[in-house]
């Protein structure tokens, strides 16, 4: 369901995007299975929005995001930048938007080339795309540096030479170079320290302010998310089972699993700690190979009954820009709920 | 008043790098007691992994250099031989580390490896061993254990992997168990089925543990005393409730502030301590934490003393700010509520 | 399992086909000669060299002459355009010198290679590591004909002392103590570049694996250093080695240490296939080049199994 903006639609849209990788064995190495990565997901992002994609390891947002901007190709679904489908783009025609989907990766220490220097780091996509002369793109990259909180000086350094917040402060300035719309950050703060992350995270937020940006973040933490996004994503094993604005996920869960993630993030407050209830679930999260029939997260739900191992619930509104996929939702009293089953409704 | 099994004293590690001497841990004390959970919270580089380590004898080198006194049960084992630290370590104090895929060896089996543990330090044959181990993996919660016991680490999931690397830890009942960020490499959900299994054997086994992590929800949850480490130093050390509600070292502000917490309002700005932790070789002068604290004063310049401003005299920092002030001005830096409820 | 090795032996057939292909190419590219001037000799007429070339086939279109080459080969009747000789008899012949020149030195260097390469790991950075890890270089860096010929010339009948043979094979069955001395310098020659190689990858691979975090686990539950370095560093770090030896040795049997039987004049196959090259003889380079091939092929396969025998992570695909 995405609404319409002033400026006439959404900056990206994803229609039932899939992406399976296939599992070869044999003599011919024939697929005989497929990891279903990201299996069916569907949603809309405005511009200036940041969406925030949660879940545990196994549930699709990183090949979510990787597909989004095609680093992976699609298996099958739509992928619609500014009103274009462009899943079925060759290399030369995603050239050009390359300029305005970029991405921010998780490990600072793995995602810098060792033998750059941070000025060729940085300043590599314009070259690339054959903006400005050399004097130019030195001038840029050196706004760049200052813009995320680093010195001009540094320009002629190497990865090796600065610490972890200051790495990923460098992938931020990549990521920039080209004046993106959107930006993908794959888990960018989860390999720093706290202290550093809240630093990263205002960071984030002042340099969406300044140049309008979009951001689908990807993230395990979801008191991190809930920060910086304006609505939040919750996969599991490759779908989204609840999308909802920021603040009335963490108010108001409705599919269990969210709940149980929620319950099992640990406070800092030893009192309430002590005090609430903690669900702790069950096994382990299951392999994206063979999912479960009906209800992906049947297996671990207290709550589950026949109707959820059988038969898989959809995608349903529950008002406020609220969706749930759950046969027996939380937090919703029963009108709602018949109301929400009733209509088909889903993004 | 329970038996006091470890009694760390001023302990120091330093050591000698091409780059100068790095003072990894440069004067940590504290006292663990049977049955509880002591939670050492830290940064990277302020010492917490590395003074387990060292408690462990893990640290020792050519090049380390080490003072104070580590008392396990009365005996100092930093003056203990290398031979005679290897009979206390698994036996008994035993550690977890974080990674438990890379913790564990890819080649041999888990049953292997623990087994492996259990007849180092005791004269039990093959299949009792096994027998043990099998029953090890019962209790922490691993199911078919009798099947299981024979598969090799990359056949089991990660939080798996770690309660197989708990049931090695404790397999010779060992006193003291060190956990090392058990739990940050793991899913939240696993996590919680960890920091869970940890208290409860805790009980079972009758004995202390020790909590390594950064992350302060976990320690809210299992501590019973925590110490907050910086720069090699511990700076604040409190009941946990004291160390949450009466925070008194600005650097523990700091921290409690730039969570983005899910039990209080979201707040328009993260708190973020600015700048970034010191250089262990080349320390700042007085506090360590000056540089970056935003009440720092001219005494500051004057290494402050670990000691007890307040009521409970078990309740330490390492601060010249007067307690009054702390008080009225933290509420700058940890918006919401800081008194007991 | 299976699909494996049914895939494996696929491979290998077109690994070998694609092996007698290359060498017949090469062989009529380079300009070698005329092979039917080369049989007729010097003084040969133009007539006899005619019929030569009639008799021979070497008038007929290429594809027709690799055709009934490899009819020969594989019917064991390839004959040597020099030497009138059966190529299939004549590698049978140097057979035993060859498997007796691999099999010691594969011994020597592997064990060596080893010791050297622990030795150095555990004295790191001292004294002791340097030292070895000079003689490793000086041993990988000279070359084999060299050393044999120097080792001839000092420690060899003929030449400086008189401690050993000078060259030439004894068979094993005819007098086994023989056998042993006129191998003893081929042996060492050969093993000394590998023993340096082998030793340095291995006190990598044993530095690495110190670091590992399963290592510091195992000092953690209190294990005894020796069992650790046994059970837990050298386990893992021999693994890559293995792999190593057995396409080395293999390269070994299969004829490749040309320079040192030549050297050594052991008369086993390499030497054979370097007398074949210097005549410009294609049935006897084909046929050494295809039992060559047949042997690393077979090694390969057994050194990919043996590995996923040692790390349970991989399996063969």
């Amino acid at each position: 369901m995405s609404e319409v903006s002033q400026n006439g639609g959404p900056l990206i849209e994803v229609r039932e995007l899939r992406k399976y990788f296939p599992i070869r064995k044999g003599l011919m190495q024939r697929e005989v299975a497929r990891v279903h990565a990201v299996d069916g997901v569907s949603f809309a992002v405005q511009e200036g929005e940041t969406l925030g994609l949660v879940g545990e390891s196994g549930c699709g947002k990183s090949t979510l995001g990787r597909t989004i901007v095609r680093l992976y190709e699609p298996t099958a679904g739509q992928i619609i930048f500014q009103g274009h489908p462009i899943e079925g783009h060759g290399a030369r025609q995603l050239r050009p938007l390359r300029r305005e989907m970029q991405m921010v990766f998780q490990d600072p220490y793995a995602s810098l080339n060792p033998r750059k220097r941070v000025g060729s780091i940085v300043g590599d996509p314009l070259k690339i795309h054959h903006l400005g002369n050399k004097k130019e793109r030195k001038a840029r990259v050196e706004e760049l540096l200052e813009t995320v909180g680093l010195s001009p000086e540094h320009f002629n350094r190497f990865p090796h030479e600065f610490s972890g917040g200051q790495r990923q402060r460098i992938g931020i300035a990549r990521a920039l170079a080209l004046r993106p719309k959107l930006i993908v950050a794959d888990e960018p703060v989860s390999a720093l320290d706290v202290s550093i992350q809240s630093q990263m995270l205002n960071l984030l937020e002042d340099l969406q302010n300044e140049f309008q940006l979009t951001y689908i973040f990807i993230a395990h933490d979801l008191g991190v998310v809930r920060h910086v996004s304006d609505r939040i994503a919750v996969m599991y094993l490759g779908r989204i089972v609840e999308m909802s604005p920021a603040e009335e996920l963490y108010v108001r869960p409705i599919m269990p699993y969210t709940e149980a993630l929620l319950s099992a993030v640990p406070v800092p407050d030893p009192d309430l700690a002590a005090k609430r209830e903690r669900i702790v679930l069950e096994g382990d999260v299951p392999s994206p190979i063979n999912p479960p029939a009906g209800c992906r997260f049947h297996p671990r739900c207290r709550y589950a009954t026949q109707v959820c191992a059988e038969v898989e619930p959809p995608l349903v509104e529950y008002g406020n820009g609220h969706l749930a996929a759950c046969h027996h939702p939380l937090n919703v009293d029963s009108a709602l709920a018949t109301a929400a089953a009733g209509s088909t409704a889903g993004s | 008043m329970a038996e006091l099994l470890l009694d760390v004293r001023n302990l120091k590690a330093h050591f000698a790098t091409e780059d100068g001497v790095v003072k990894a841990v440069d004067g940590v004390s504290f006292e663990l007691e049977r049955g509880k959970v002591l939670g050492i919270v830290g940064e990277s580089g302020s010492g917490k992994s590395v003074t387990a380590m060292t408690v462990m004898g893990l640290t020792r080198d050519v090049n380390s250099r080490f003072g104070g006194e580590v008392l396990y049960k009365g005996k100092d084992l930093l003056k203990v031989s290398d031979a005679e630290m290897q009979q206390y370590r698994g036996a008994e104090i035993g550690m977890i580390f974080q990674d438990p895929m890379t913790s564990l060896n890819p080649v041999y089996r888990i049953g292997e490896q623990i087994e492996e543990a259990i007849r180092a330090h005791e004269k039990v044959d093959k299949r009792v061993a096994r027998s043990r181990s099998v029953e090890l993996l019962r209790q922490v919660g691993i199911p078919n254990p009798e099947s299981r016991v024979d598969d090799f680490p990359h056949q089991f999931s990660g939080g798996m992997r770690q309660r197989a690397m708990i049931a090695m830890a404790l397999s010779c009942n060992p006193a003291v168990l060190i956990a090392d960020e058990p739990t940050t490499a793991l899913d939240v959900t696993i996590q919680a089925q960890i920091i869970e299994l940890i208290d409860r054997l805790k009980d079972d086994f009758n004995s202390a543990v020790i909590l390594i992590t950064h992350d302060l929800g976990v320690v809210a949850d299992i501590a019973d005393e925590i110490i907050v480490m910086y720069a090699g130093t511990v700076v604040e050390r409190a009941a946990t409730r004291d160390l949450f509600y009466d925070p008194l070292m600005p650097y523990t502000w700091g921290l409690l502030g730039s969570i983005p917490r899910l039990d209080r309002p979201r707040p328009d700005r993260l708190h973020s301590i600015k700048g970034s932790p010191p250089s262990l070789i080349t320390l700042p002068q007085g506090c360590a934490f000056r540089p970056r604290c935003p009440h720092a004063f001219d005494r500051c310049m004057e290494q402050p003393t670990l000691e007890s401003h307040v009521d409970p005299p078990t309740h330490l920092d390492r601060c010249w700010l007067d307690v009054e002030y702390k008080r009225s001005h933290r509420a700058d830096t940890i918006s919401g509520r800081t008194e007991a409820a | 399992m299976m699909t494996f090795l049914v895939r494996r032996t696929i491979g290998a057939i077109l690994v070998c086909i694609a092996v007698t292909f290359i060498v017949f190419l090469i062989f009529i590219v380079v300009p070698g000669g005329d092979p039917a001037q080369r049989i007729a000799g010097k003084n040969a007429t133009q007539q006899n060299i005619q019929n030569i070339r009639k008799d021979w086939g070497f008038d007929r279109p290429f594809y027709v002459q690799y055709y009934r080459m490899m009819e020969k080969m594989f019917s064991g009747q390839l004959v040597s355009y020099t030497s009138q000789q059966n190529v299939l008899d004549q590698i049978k012949q140097g057979m035993p010198a060859t498997f007796s020149l691999a099999i010691g030195a594969g011994i020597i260097w592997l064990f060596f290679g080893i010791l050297v390469g622990v030795i150095s790991a555990i004295k790191a950075g001292k004294l002791s590591d340097r030292v070895i890890t000079v003689l490793a270089l000086i041993g990988i860096s000279m070359p084999v004909f060299w050393l044999g010929i120097v080792t001839r010339y000092y420690l060899a009948e003929g030449g400086l002392t008189t401690l050993f043979p000078d060259g030439e094979y004894v068979a094993l069955t005819s007098d086994p103590l023989q056998w042993f001395w006129h191998l003893v310098l081929p042996w060492l020659v050969l093993a000394v570049l590998f023993i340096g190689f082998y030793g340095r990858v291995l006190r990598g691979n044993v530095l690495d694996t110190v670091n590992e975090d399963y290592v510091r686990t195992a000092k953690a539950k209190g294990l005894p250093p020796k069992r650790i370095m046994r059970k837990h560093v050298l386990r893992l770090s021999l693994i890559p080695i293995v792999t190593l030896f057995g396409l080395d040795f293999a390269a070994v049997l299969g004829g490749g240490a040309i320079l040192t039987e030549t050297v050594f004049d052991l008369h086993g196959v390499g030497q054979y296939a370097a007398q074949s090259i210097n005549n410009f003889d294609l049935p006897p380079i084909m046929g050494v080049t295809m039992y060559g091939a047949l042997f690393i092929v077979f090694f390969s396969v057994l050194v990919d199994l043996f590995y996923a025998y040692l790390d349970p992570r991989i399996r063969p695909t």
